[in-house]
């Protein structure tokens, strides 16, 4: 179905190919799953399936791809509308029209199918993503996951013979994210689509995929089934790391593969781990570092937060955890101080960050937003950098921001566009941006997002080392695997009040849902990351 | 105007007007168009008072019973505020500048009079201020807004962008442009106050070039990286395939079109200039019209494209249409009645008096509201019933 040939590409002003000497082929009816770190050429290898690159994004393409019998280098991407859909990873940036039946027309308008045929093929594919009550509804109404299978359901209806998806679920929380990825299952098992999807969740997605293509990240591709490619992928599932671990063969791929080999590694394994998850801290003494109280977030009829009281102390990191919409956002914004709040108290220091001027405030709680390119608008990383020195100005430990960066990402070029970094190099340097005014609390709202497993990974260090340096941490995330390497603590949201509050232990353990993978694999046993597991086999009383 | 009561009664009143049960569905937007532009031209042809407010009274009755529960169609109160607006202006305009008395004039009262300098000599300001003045003025601009109220009648009972669908289709890119553009504005909005609160939590609370600078930085990448990401999606969908059009076509489309354009151009200025013969005037205006039909068929037929559920023009089309003209027609070819009934004269001061064809002629196009069929209301109830999910979701995090 689709095939490429000896393709290389690179773009112009960069001195290395993002694609070196790439030849795949991908089946009809195949779930291809794009692999590899953030940079590794992703997003290029699949807009060069319908042309996209080179004909929009500029740069040069040698060798062939070709789709359904047509060459891409004769086609233009408008042309391949009718063979190849496309998904973006913000749909709403895709979006042509404002109501989602006219969305799901656009295509078929466009390839002038006949008005009788668009009607039915428009009926079927709304009952085929379940979405038919949303068919008068204004696009910006839905929620996410809504948006991205009305995405999808407008790729569809041109028919084509395959969907290619970007990270179709990287904003999503976990069900609406289940919600998206039954939809694709569907379709390829009921109408044998041809899908290729790249994704940085893996746990999300492995079990579905028929072939994995692994970008390596010096522009060469691995392809294979699934077990083989992940068992030598520099990326890959906790499943897939514990399997290893194991010794199993082939490797599961599921929880459920990975749960019928675990009876005989559950009876190797001690009953208590022989070290924590994260390693113990003190438990901190002092005064907490923030104290809220009945805080009440209300946007109109909306209650965004209903009564929440919490207590942060120094030194600790806690996850915030719930659906789209539980309140997590807003809590942030309220305790903060530059969010609104109806009623409530917030407490640092003796001081209400919401009474203070936006420049005082951040000295007490810093915050990075949701899209932390917001706070960024000089030219290159040197000039926000020394911006950040003189806004946070000479207080009582604060560092330099160069410091601190260096700290947590190094390797960040000062004179580089800060548009122009990855999705965690800018997370880096923001929140080095507000480390400088050295705040007691420092919260971050979805940091994950986007992020591939190593850029996680240096995120859980940095935030070891500012809870190390006694700052309090708040990291509201969708991501149990995350959170079960980062964080002491886990409250857990739902419609604006805390349903759970207590040691991300107990908390990640006791419910199914929010369990990691290696915990749902070897309940009742209380493991929960592939290094206890680790430890224990090699026989260590401690890690 | 009665907004929010209208609409409840509005789905059962017009089944028991229509005497029958009719399927609710939107009327071609074209149709109301015509029929609101053809009362413009009614509006436009009188002074009467009474007239112009039987006028107004037929667009309430109309928009009241015939528009639809969409965002757009609860528009028509600030048509409404607008067209006051123009009243009060014009009164106020008139009452302050002086405009000059005849000896027949009733005074009302005398402005302190403000002698302007003399390089500006043509107005003057304060002054004696007569009652015949005052109610040329509310006539004026009694007739203004009933222009206004016409469009805005027609703004709220077509849907806007169903409206653009009927562009020919040479012109379909503008009308895609025009949607984009409409939706692209809430959305640059959005990332507007989303990037000051962000810049808020970095402690910049300046005001002046700087803080625009960095508001204003982030916003443009914003719309840019976003225009970038939509005209890649619409490329992948299909925007823009060429069909069958080949070179020689283009080229003859864009010649005909340029050349219609000049025959218009030339057309207009010997219809404003009196010095230019009649005949060339409108020969031009004829000939330019004429290419440019030409060029937009040729154009349109270049592209191949299909219309989800297309309006259908069926026989209320016709008669909104038809009862919309004949009002036209009624004040325009005085036949049946005294033409000065239609513009009464305010020397002397006296009632005006209702003249009875013009009046019949008016009320015709009140007919629109039973001949449309009713709004498709029943739709956009059940979906107030069911506040999604995605409005909580979509409150501002």
């Amino acid at each position: 179905m689709i095939r490429f040939d000896q393709v290389s590409l690179s773009y112009d002003q960069s001195p290395r190919p993002v694609l070196r000497a790439v030849s795949l082929r991908i089946e009809e009816g195949e779930l291809c799953l794009v692999i590899g770190h953030t940079g590794s050429g992703k997003s290029t290898l699949l807009g060069a399936i319908n042309g996209l690159v080179p004909h929009f994004t500029g740069g040069t393409l040698t060798g062939r791809v070709v789709v359904d019998g047509r060459d891409t280098a004769q086609f233009k991407p408008r042309e391949f509308a009718d063979v190849v859909g496309v998904v973006g990873q913000d749909p709403m940036a895709g979006f042509v029209t404002d109501t989602v039946e006219e969305e799901l027309a656009y295509t078929m308008e466009q390839l002038a199918i006949e008005p009788a045929a668009m009607r039915t093929r428009l009926e079927e594919t709304l009952d085929l993503l379940g979405i038919a009550d949303l068919r008068r509804r204004a696009l910006h109404t839905l929620s996410g996951g809504q948006q991205q299978r009305v995405a999808i359901g407008a790729a569809l209806t041109a028919q084509p013979r395959v969907l290619v998806l970007d990270e179709p679920t990287s904003a999503l929380d976990p069900t609406s994210a289940e919600d998206v990825l039954a939809a694709i299952t569907r379709l390829v098992h009921d109408l044998g689509v041809t899908v290729v999807l790249a994704e940085h969740r893996l746990e999300r997605v492995v079990p579905y995929a028929d072939r994995v293509v692994y970008l390596t990240g010096d522009g060469t591709v691995e392809d294979g089934s699934p077990a083989a490619v992940l068992g030598r992928a520099q990326v890959r599932p906790p499943v897939v790391e514990l399997g290893k671990l194991a010794g199993w063969e082939p490797l599961p791929l599921s929880v459920r593969d990975a749960r019928r080999l675990a009876p005989r590694l559950r009876q190797r394994l001690p009953d208590i781990p022989p070290c924590p998850a994260r390693p113990a801290r003190p438990a901190p003494a002092g005064p907490p570092a923030l104290t809220a109280r009945d805080i009440v977030v209300r946007f109109g009829p909306v209650i965004a937060v209903r009564g929440v009281s919490l207590t942060l102390r120094a030194g600790e990191c806690a996850a915030l955890m719930g659906r789209n919409g539980s309140g997590k956002s807003s809590l942030l914004w309220a305790l903060q101080g530059t969010g609104s709040r109806a009623s409530g108290s917030v407490s640092v220091a003796a001081a209400d960050p919401a009474r203070l001027p936006p420049g005082q405030a951040r000295r007490l709680v810093g915050l990075v937003p949701q899209t932390p390119a917001d706070l960024l608008y000089l030219e290159t990383v040197a000039a926000e950098l020394a911006q950040a020195d003189r806004e946070a100005g000479q207080g009582p430990g604060s560092r330099p921001a160069r410091e601190i960066l260096d700290q947590i990402a190094p390797g960040i070029a000062a004179g580089v566009h800060p548009r122009d970094l990855s999705a965690g190099q800018q997370l880096a340097l923001v929140l080095a941006i507000q480390l400088t005014a050295a705040p007691a609390v420092i919260l971050l709202d979805e940091p994950t997002r986007g992020l591939d497993y190593q850029a996680k990974a240096s995120l859980t260090r940095a935030l070891d080392e500012l809870a190390a340096r006694g700052h309090a941490v708040v990291v509201a995330t969708h991501d149990v695997e995350f959170v079960t390497r980062a964080c002491d603590r886990v409250v857990v949201m739902a419609e604006g009040e805390v349903v759970t509050d207590g040691p991300a232990t107990t908390v990640l353990t006791a419910s199914p849902t929010f369990a990691p993978q290696i915990a749902k694999i070897l309940a009742p046993l209380p493991y929960l990351t592939e290094v206890q597991v680790a430890a224990a086999l090699a026989g260590q009383s401690a890690c | 105007m009665a907004a929010g009561q209208a609409r409840a009664p509005a789905a059962r009143r017009p089944a028991a007007l229509a005497g029958g049960r009719r399927i609710p569905r939107g009327l071609h937007p074209v149709a109301w168009w015509i029929w609101a532009l053809a009362l413009a031209v009614a509006a436009s042809r009188t002074t009467n008072p009474l007239l112009l407010l039987l006028i107004l009274a037929v667009l309430a009755l109309v928009v009241a019973l015939r528009r639809g529960a969409a965002p757009w169609a609860r528009g028509y109160r600030f048509y409404l505020a607008m067209a006051l607006t123009v009243i009060v202006v014009r009164v106020l305009f008139r009452i302050v500048f002086e405009s000059g008395t005849t000896p027949g004039d009733q005074i009302l009262f005398r402005l302190p009079s403000i002698p302007a300098p003399s390089w500006y000599a043509g107005v003057q300001i304060g002054g004696p201020v007569s009652l015949q003045a005052v109610l040329s003025a509310v006539l004026d601009g009694t007739r203004l807004a009933c222009l206004l109220c016409c469009v805005g009648a027609a703004n709220t009972l077509a849907n806007p962008k169903r409206a653009l669908r009927v562009l020919p289709g040479a012109l379909y890119e503008l009308g895609v442009a025009v949607t984009v553009a409409l939706s692209v504005a809430p959305q640059l909005i959005d990332s507007a106050q989303r990037i000051r609160r962000g810049q808020r939590l970095r402690g910049t609370e300046r005001r002046g070039l700087r803080a625009l600078r960095a508001t204003a930085i982030p916003v443009l990448h914003d719309a840019l990286e976003r225009s970038l990401r939509l005209a890649a999606a619409m490329d992948s969908r299909g925007y823009g395939r060429t069909g069958s059009a080949t070179r020689a076509s283009r080229r003859m489309t864009a010649a005909l079109l340029l050349a219609g354009l000049s025959g218009l151009c030339l057309g207009a200025y010997g219809l404003l200039d009196s010095s230019t013969p009649a005949a060339l005037a409108i020969g031009g205006f004829a000939a330019g019209g004429a290419a440019c039909a030409a060029g937009l068929f040729l154009g349109g037929r270049r592209v191949s494209r299909s219309h989800y559920r297309p309006d259908p023009w069926g026989w209320p089309e016709w008669a909104v249409s038809a009862a919309g003209l004949a009002s036209a027609a009624g004040l325009c070819v005085t036949v049946g009645y005294n033409p000065a009934a239609v513009n009464p004269s305010l020397y002397p001061l006296q009632w005006p008096s209702l003249p009875l064809v013009p009046a019949a002629a008016i009320l015709v196009a009140a007919f629109a509201a039973v001949l449309a069929p009713p709004p498709p209301a029943a739709e956009h109830a059940a979906r107030r019933a069911h506040p999604a999910s995605g409005a909580v979701a979509g409150a501002p995090r």
